[in-house]
């Protein structure tokens, strides 16, 4: 690691703890629900991923923004994680250039796709409720 | 900027899986890797399954279908087991990092006092949190009807 990437690790250990904290709640919510009794994010009862449920918490600008936030540091966390593995087994200089183009790439369109899900199932939920 | 000097990681991948004199942390630090290669790929196809919510109500049930198999329960418990783990051992990773964990610098006056002393009953701490939470998952997974 060279000096230049220290402010990169420092995100990455930031990024670890909002993961820690975010989908810590995330799994709270989806897989953890029945037995902390912690059903108050699925009202519709059923699963967590039913439509009902999954509209609700949608409506919520909570969920919306910590999603986001969440999909952010996921994204920064383990594509960085995998960039330093890939570069600890020794390529070469253009290698790691192309390396770390396709995962800034990579990184930036899922973040784009789930930030546009994030906002646009919102305006589908608020849409339902609405009618 | 001064390059910094790299030397040739003459056991690459395989390295991971030897911890030669080191303890059981050099295991645990394999299997964070591992664990946190598996989320990273879930994850990635994760952010693709569930953008399906954006197109609506049919969409969204018509993908919760296609992943509702057994199989994929299985291995979504796999994914939740990984992630109690790199959770646990992270959060041990980084108190580590931030010298929480290794207590403060002295001289080497017998009897001696090592970090591992402090690090490493917070190590099985984590864990036994760790099997806790995966447990409560396995529970939750395949005993609790959703």
């Amino acid at each position: 690691m060279s000096m230049r990437d220290t402010p990169l690790w420092t995100w990455h250990v930031i990024a670890g703890l909002i993961i820690l904290v975010l989908l810590g709640l995330h799994m709270g919510i989806m897989h953890l629900s029945g037995v902390l009794h912690f059903d108050a994010m699925s009202p519709a009862g059923d699963s967590p991923v039913d439509w009902a449920n999954v509209a609700y918490r949608a409506k919520m600008i909570f969920f919306t923004l910590s999603y986001i936030v969440l999909l952010g540091a996921g994204l920064f966390h383990g594509l960085y994680g995998l960039k330093n593995i890939l570069f600890e087994l020794g390529p070469p200089a253009g290698l790691r250039s192309a390396i770390s183009a396709l995962l800034l790439l990579l990184g930036v369109g899922l973040f784009a796709l789930g930030t546009w899900a994030a906002f646009t199932a919102r305006t589908v939920a608020l849409a339902a409720s609405s009618m | 900027m001064p390059e910094v000097k790299r030397y040739p990681n003459r056991l690459g991948i395989k390295g991971w899986f030897g911890g030669g004199r080191w303890g059981v942390e050099r295991y645990l630090y394999t299997l964070h890797r591992l664990t946190g290669l598996g989320l990273l790929t879930y994850f990635l196809m994760h952010i693709v399954v569930t953008s399906r919510r954006a197109l609506g109500a049919e969409s969204w049930t018509a993908a919760m279908a296609t992943v509702g198999a057994p199989i994929f329960k299985v291995g979504e418990y796999l994914v939740f087991v990984a992630f109690a783990f790199h959770a646990f051992n992270g959060l041990r990773l980084v108190l580590v990092e931030l010298g929480v964990l290794t207590g403060r610098p002295e001289e080497p006056v017998y009897p001696y006092e090592s970090s591992l002393d402090v690090q490493r009953p917070f190590m099985v701490v984590m864990m036994i949190a760790a099997a806790v939470v995966m447990l409560l998952g396995g529970y939750e997974f395949f005993f609790m009807a959703h």
